[in-house]
């Protein structure tokens, strides 16, 4: 075996003057020094379409988020509302008194706790309510016209509305208790299966998105194979490429999911503005009876920043096990990888 | 410094492609690793790079046992193995100064600590001119000294290397020999695969022909 240094039967003493370079001092100035590249190059095709991927598909989901949001505040805006308030209906009969009812029903019903407070329809409010039909100038004794107390109640902690029915009733037969159970059962039944109609919708297109994000990730670090293997035949540890794709990646996951966040919640803004500018118009009001006013919220923004960071987390985990997957192939099943 | 006794090597169910390879490379060593075209050159050079596992036999290097290395030190025997690939496996959207010093970068190691190296290494294989110049730009020779100082930037023990002259005109084939055999005197043990028999005609060393899965040394 060779253990001697290789014996070059060509003129070795030439090897000097092969490749050496001019003397330091006679060469020319350092060309402008850029600044050191990163190892993961910033841009490229897939690089830029992966931003773009993830932009949109962030855009959508937070409009999904934003529009989840509405509708279940609007929802629990209408249940609230509804829930809030109970009626008392008087109808006339011979012989009552329809005013001291009236006072006799209200008077029962803010005994009770959880009542915050008991109004009486006065006639004026009640030939109101009647107008539409029954037209102007009408007179209420001549008709035999039920009449309301309206109950405000603590929905927090609210009356025992069957004890309230058991207790006007003797005293005033021909009242009747309506705490609007129907009502507020429909609705909340209404509001419960939009919002779960919605957070479905939500949860397959934040599934969606995570499968973008993943594949487009996945096809982006593809071009990337070869740089992986570099640094694994220059003796960089797994940790540390890992460490520099999932950097790159987190940022270009960041970068995508701000711009289609920050676009979203301009979308948010301007309908916002326009509900606010069109306010008391056939259109606005219309909008605001289905969607409330179009806001929608700290809770919103705040689902929008969590869909950003978890995309952009998204990314960079893609990445890293991308890389970690890459590198026990090289090691194990590319028979040509060198 | 790498020993193999009996070392076989199969992909999968296929064939075995080496059959009872048995060798040593001692260090300050120079050899040359020849035979036809898919006689399993390369394969033999990823094993010496740690980069496949046999599938019999014992391979031991730097005095360590092949299949006690785990996964987290491999990297740290590979700095110990400089290696040229016959393709050059420079990093294109890299300057030849920041490919060359990579092997340093992912250390951890500051810029400030290793410019002089690298920038002293680049003049002594010719590319001091050409020390800021993307690789897209570089000649073949330029691309292969370019390879060979980033596998010489952190002095390893053993250097392989993959057809170095394979892309290079005879007269630069023989500059680049020169480069290896310079660095052999300096300490450095060096492998070449080659099928190029004029390159191997140039210089006394030990040859290890590859054939048929089979390995003839001749010293």
């Amino acid at each position: 075996m060779t253990e001697a240094p290789a014996d070059a039967r060509a003129h070795d003493e030439d090897f000097e003057d092969e490749f050496e370079d001019t003397p330091l001092q006679q060469q020319p100035p350092p060309r402008t020094q850029r600044k050191t590249a990163p190892i993961v190059p910033s841009q490229n095709v897939a690089g830029r379409a992966l931003v773009l991927v993830i932009a949109i598909m962030t855009f959508l989901s937070c409009l999904t988020l934003g529009a989840v949001t509405l509708v279940r505040d609007t929802a629990s805006v209408w249940e609230n509302q509804i829930s809030r308030e109970a009626t008392i209906q008087i109808k006339p009969a011979d012989g009552l008194d329809m005013e001291a009812a009236l006072e006799t029903a209200a008077r029962i019903a803010g005994e009770f706790a959880g009542v915050r407070a008991t109004k009486v329809v006065d006639r004026q409010a009640t030939a109101r309510l009647l107008e539409p039909w029954l037209g102007s100038g009408l007179n209420i004794d001549e008709l035999p016209v039920p009449r309301l107390v309206i109950v405000t109640i603590d929905e927090n902690s609210p009356p025992d509305f069957a004890a309230m029915r058991q207790a006007i009733t003797p005293k005033v037969p021909t009242a009747t208790l309506d705490d609007h159970r129907t009502w507020v059962d429909r609705l909340v039944a209404m509001a419960r299966t939009t919002v779960t109609i919605g957070t479905g919708v939500l949860v397959l297109m934040l599934a969606a998105t995570v499968l973008s994000v993943v594949f487009a990730t996945r096809g982006a670090m593809a071009g990337n194979g070869h740089i992986i293997e570099v640094l694994h035949f220059v003796g960089a540890e797994a940790g540390f490429i890992a460490r520099e794709f999932r950097r790159h990646f987190l940022l270009t996951g960041m970068k995508g999911a701000a711009a289609g966040g920050v676009a979203a919640v301009i979308v948010f803004i301007v309908f916002s503005w326009w509900s606010s500018r069109n306010l008391a118009t056939p259109e606005a009001d219309q909008a605001t009876a289905l969607f409330g006013n179009f806001a929608i919220g700290a809770n919103g923004y705040l689902g929008v920043a969590v869909i950003v960071a978890v995309i952009g987390a998204l990314t960079a985990a893609t990445s890293h096990f991308t890389v970690v997957n890459y590198l026990g192939d090289i090691d194990t099943h590319q028979p040509d990888g060198m | 410094m790498i020993r193999f006794e009996n070392v076989g090597l199969r992909y999968g169910m296929g064939p075995e492609i080496l059959r009872d390879i048995s060798f040593h490379i001692p260090e300050r060593s120079f050899q040359f690793l020849s035979g036809p075209s898919g006689a399993g050159k390369t394969t033999l050079l990823r094993l010496l790079f740690l980069s496949l596992k046999p599938t019999r036999g014992l391979i031991s290097v730097f005095g360590k046992d092949r299949s006690r290395i785990s996964r987290t030190e491999l990297p740290l025997m590979r700095r110990r193995i400089g290696i040229v690939f016959q393709d050059f496996r420079l990093l294109d959207h890299m300057t030849t100064y920041e490919n060359v010093s990579l092997p340093l970068r992912v250390r951890g190691r500051e810029e400030s600590s290793y410019r002089t190296d690298v920038t002293e290494l680049l003049k002594w294989v010719g590319l001091g001119e050409r020390m800021h110049v993307l690789p897209p730009v570089l000649s073949g020779g330029e691309k292969q000294r370019a390879a060979i100082a980033r596998a010489l930037i952190e002095q390893p023990e053993v250097l392989l290397a993959d057809e170095p002259t394979g892309n290079v005109d005879p007269p630069l084939a023989r500059r680049l020999l020169r480069l290896f055999i310079e660095l052999n005197r300096l300490g450095t043990a060096v492998v070449i695969a080659t099928h190029d028999l004029g390159l191997m005609d140039q210089v006394d060393a030990r040859r290890m022909i590859l054939a048929g899965g089979k390995l003839d040394i001749y010293d």
